[in-house]
């Protein structure tokens, strides 16, 4: 492919603006003739076709040129649909703003029915992944060199290598450097020569590389004549040693990991208990529709995100005390409504409550459909921690950890500094008493309820980020959050939190062993026997208002 | 019997001069359709839409001037995705209703139920679902996939145009992913994978903690050899699942997802972002290129007044399934079952990807099969597909229980489960 002749280019650019007769004046750009051809296929090819443009751009060195891949790989790349023109479009929300990709001069906008996406399949995302791997490996940020050396090294031919070597020399950057290292060390591991192999397992001792790991696994294994495929008896002692202390470490993370699993999956567990940890263990009443409250929020969340499409990360965060507020007052409402006629008779009240959940399961199908709404994640809960190439925490689990923590935190705050506390506690422990002192014990328990509910509207709002937002998001969570709060013990939110992270863990670190399906039946089987040991469950309440 | 011909033979020419009179046709001159799909419950999500595709193909029937002279009339019923339900809504509509077939069913369960009173009561009915085969009832006619149109086609994909050599098997807990895992594990054995490159994983319905598995996933396919999943993951776990994936940085490049049960439809309601590359295999996509597809596309938004909805595999094998029905009854000149079921075996009906789709004498339809790439407007890229239909295998030739077996219903055979090797057909009437 030959190079640009920047001359010749500016004269066809200039003619190409006849051709389009486009007003505005750009920066000179090559536009030569193999370059547009490419571009031409691009458009109207078949899938093969399309490869083959794609080869055939990655010879072109050129900042124009690497925007037009770099649209492809982010399908930012359309058609026009009234003139087949090639155009870069980024998504304002009502449609696309456009822009053409061959001189790069805006268009203006247009709705998302006037474009055609240009597809592509994993194939050619690869290749594409690589091809501006290798035109970013000069980049000016170091972050977009990190990610072009990871992106060539995945898939190392020897013209990468070559520019990688090339790359180590003049490098500045540590990480990227680091990478590079890495990269050209594994390649050294397939070298005829045993120095060399001897040089790079020992250089690889220190990385905590997964590639790393498997190469020296592959050295040690047999094929299938019982031969090594690492000849020499040297390298593989090297190599065997080598392996067991990268095991050592990988073992290590693995407890880690698990344990991180396990906080995690406690934390929702311990997010969707905490509002029955009051409304059941405080107040006593069984509520089935404590699942339909988390579902309001998630679903508070789904019309936030409809409300204010353009700021998804925002979005979220207002939806926590939206969530708060819409289920507190529909808790509310069923306590004004209907449990306060029925306490004192648990019976009717799980049965009333069950009543409501239904109704509310309905309601949310003839409004919001039956099928499942789709919230997005914003950008800075997706993706990953990535500590090193063993060990990496997930974002939104992470954050809702931390959550968690927080609104634990909040809860146990407010019961203990606040008059509303003060008097939820004075109520639950002798109603008659704290009437006889002046509470108003109705309005309590309406605040009492509405609190527990406003919180499982802020659980409902993590659930939305982890799980699918429908109707029947509360079914789901509704028997882990009695179990939780029933082996914690009634009443007691330290208990709740240390049940729910246990529960968590302990599921987590079964689940390897037997199974998914298995690992849950064990946990129940346990919890039946522990509260057949212990009926008031972790830290049962003492004193006078636990025997009434 | 006798009876009962000279009654129909007596009521024949008086409904002919009622008609002639009565221009609006009498409640008894049409034919009747049962339609069998879950209204309420955790199916409804998918069976609604079936629903809706019936009374379109029997509006556009009617439009055409009905069957053998009749109007074609819908006799719709709720089973509330409640299995036992599903049996007790069929006898309902074979005894009271008097329907000439029935079109119904989802989930396996709910076809298992329904089969002993259609077998019963000698009904016809089509099931438009893929399944994991092992079943051939005289009495139902199977347009969906059987596990050699779907699961096999898109292992063979995977091996052969990605090189895939590690293999995670991942389901949910219940007899569709189990059988076809099972049809997998020993296909994959056939062609010389070792056991210990191949994980299998099953999950509970609606799991939604997918940390762990997705971290073992990952593990397992980091030991330098190309792996990918095959999902018989059903329903709302996906989501979860796939957003879990996106999140640990599982990419469709280093890790592909083929799934056997996400289509269009499961797709519209979902963040489709963390799975654009995953795969599916299916015998038809909305995103086919053809005349008919555009047409049955257009009709669909035509008649469901929102052009925002979308197709997807069942609703096409209800299209076909209907159409060859139809053909059968004019073939038959009745719809009395025994002649229909004779009748259709051989009907040809073209399918909406360009292929003319077959009845076979074993109950199941021939149909390509397609393998897509999710996009992230939610719909899919074909990125292989078979050049030429596929017949639909009953007893799957990977398992050694049922490799002798075949299913034939012409005659000499006239067996569901017949076996070559004994020369014997079993008890069972499937």
């Amino acid at each position: 492919m030959t190079l640009f002749n920047p001359t010749r280019c500016q004269a066809l650019l200039a003619l190409l603006m006849l051709v389009f007769s486009l007003a505005a004046h750009s920066d000179p750009q090559p536009a030569p003739q193999p370059w547009l051809d490419a571009l031409d296929t691009l458009k109207q090819g078949s899938m093969p076709e399309r490869e083959k443009a794609i080869m055939q751009l990655a010879d072109i060195k050129d900042a124009h040129n690497l925007a037009i891949l770099q649209a492809l790989l982010d399908s930012k790349l359309f058609i026009t649909k009234t003139d087949a023109r090639l155009v870069i479009g980024t998504d304002n929300h009502q449609g696309f703003d456009l822009s053409d990709a061959v001189s790069g001069a805006s268009l203006g906008a247009v709705g998302h029915d006037a474009l055609t996406k240009i597809n592509l399949t994993n194939k050619m995302r690869g290749t594409l992944r690589k091809i501006i791997g290798e035109l970013e490996l000069s980049a000016d940020d170091p972050k977009v060199r990190l990610a072009a050396v990871k992106a060539m090294a995945k898939e190392a031919d020897e013209k990468a290598i070559s520019l990688l070597r090339e790359r180590a020399g003049q490098e500045q950057d540590e990480a990227v450097r680091e990478a590079i290292k890495v990269a050209l060390l594994l390649q050294d591991m397939d070298s005829e020569d045993k120095a060399v192999r001897i040089m790079a397992i020992e250089g690889l001792k220190a990385y905590d590389s997964q590639e790393a790991a498997n190469r020296l696994n592959a050295m040690l294994e047999k094929d299938e004549n019982g031969e090594y495929s690492e000849p020499d008896a040297d390298v593989r002692n090297l190599a065997k040693a080598s392996l067991t202390n990268i095991n050592n470490r990988l073992q290590l993370y693995g407890s880690i990991e698990t344990i991180f699993f396990g906080l995690s999956l406690g934390a929702v567990l311990v997010l969707s208990a905490i509002g029955l940890a009051i409304t059941f263990g405080v107040m006593g009443v069984i509520n089935m529709a404590h699942g339909e409250l988390m579902m309001l929020g998630a679903y508070t969340t789904y019309v936030i995100q409809q409300l204010m499409p353009n700021y998804l990360g925002v979005s979220v965060i207002i939806a926590i005390p939206a969530a708060f507020v819409i289920s507190a007052l529909a808790g509310i409402a069923i306590e004004r409504g209907i449990i306060r006629f029925l306490y004192g008779r648990p019976l009717e009240t799980l049965l009333a409550t069950f009543g409501v959940s239904l109704i509310l399961q309905q309601s949310v199908r003839s409004i919001f459909s039956p099928l499942n709404r789709s919230v997005a994640t914003p950008e800075w809960m997706s993706g990953s921690w990535q500590i090193n190439d063993f060990l990496s925490l997930t974002w939104n689990r992470f954050y809702i950890l931390v959550f968690c923590l927080l609104v634990f935190v909040l809860l146990l705050q407010i019961l203990k500094r606040t008059s509303l506390g003060l008097e939820v506690r004075a109520v639950a422990q002798n109603r008659k008493m704290a009437k006889a002192m002046g509470i108003p014990t109705a309005r309590v328990d309406a605040m009492t309820f509405g609190l527990g509910s406003g919180i499982a509207g802020v659980a409902g709002v993590a659930l939305s980020q982890i799980t699918n937002v429908g109707p029947n998001l509360g079914q789901a969570y509704i028997v882990d959050s009695f179990m939780v709060v029933v082996f914690g013990g009634v009443g007691n939110l330290l208990g709740t939190l240390v049940a729910g992270f246990s529960l968590g863990i302990a599921n987590k670190f079964l689940e390897p062993f037997a199974g998914a399906v298995l690992a849950k039946i064990l946990v129940l089987v346990f919890i039946i026997l522990f509260i057949q040991k212990r009926p008031r469950g972790l830290f049962p309440q003492k004193g006078r208002a636990a025997d009434s | 019997m006798f009876n009962k011909i000279s009654k129909k033979l007596l009521l024949a020419p008086i409904a002919a001069a009622v008609m002639a009179f009565f221009p609006v046709a009498h409640a008894e001159d049409t034919i009747k359709v049962g339609v069998l799909h879950s209204l309420s419950g955790t199916m409804a999500i998918s069976e609604t839409t079936l629903k809706d595709t019936m009374l379109m193909l029997i509006d556009e029937q009617n439009k055409k001037g009905g069957l053998l002279g009749k109007k074609l009339e819908a006799v719709v019923v709720d089973p509330a995705s409640n299995w036992p339900l599903f049996a007790e809504k069929a006898r309902e509509l074979l005894t009271k209703d008097k329907v000439s077939a029935i079109f119904g069913c989802w989930t396996s369960v709910s076809r298992k139920s329904v089969l002993p009173v259609i077998e019963e009561l000698n009904g016809i009915l089509f099931y438009p679902v893929q399944y994991e085969g092992e079943e051939s009832s005289k009495n139902v006619f199977y347009t969906g996939a059987a596990p050699n149109q779907q699961a096999i086609p898109a292992v063979d994909y995977l091996m052969n145009d990605l090189g895939v050599k590690r293999w995670v098997l991942a389901g949910t807990d219940y007899v569709y992913p189990r059988t076809t895992n099972k049809i997998l594990e020993a296909y994959l054995k056939s062609k010389k994978v070792a056991k210990k490159d191949i994980m299998i994983n099953y999950t509970p319905f609606g799991h939604s903690d997918w940390q762990s598995i997705v971290a073992d996933i990952k593990k397992f396919g980091s030991a330098g050899k190309k792996t990918a999943v095959v999902s018989t993951i059903n329903g709302d776990a996906n989501v979860p699942f796939y957003k879990e994936l996106g999140n640990q940085g599982i990419s469709a490049e280093n890790i592909p997802v083929i799934a056997f049960s996400v289509g269009e439809e499961e797709l519209s309601g979902i963040d489709t972002k963390p799975l654009v590359g995953h795969l599916a295999a299916w015998n038809y996509f909305m995103s086919v290129d053809t005349t008919k597809n555009a047409a049955f596309i257009k009709e669909w938004h035509d008649f469901i007044k929102n052009p925002k909805r979308v197709t997807n595999d069942p609703m096409e094998a209800h299209y076909i399934g209907f159409n060859m029905w139809v053909k059968a009854v004019e073939k038959a000149g009745t719809t009395d079952p025994d002649a229909v079921q004779k009748a259709i075996i051989g009907v040809e009906y073209p399918n909406l990807t360009g292929g003319m789709s077959k009845m076979l004498p074993n109950h199941h339809i021939s149909k390509p099969v397609l393998i897509g790439e999710i996009q992230d407007d939610g719909q899919f890229v074909t990125v292989w597909q078979t050049n030429k239909l596929v017949d639909g295998d009953a007893w799957s030739d990977y398992l050694p229980e049922s490799k002798p077996i075949i299913a034939d219903w012409t005659p000499p055979i006239n067996c569901g489960n017949y076996n070559t090797k004994t020369k014997k057909c079993s008890g069972q009437n499937y």
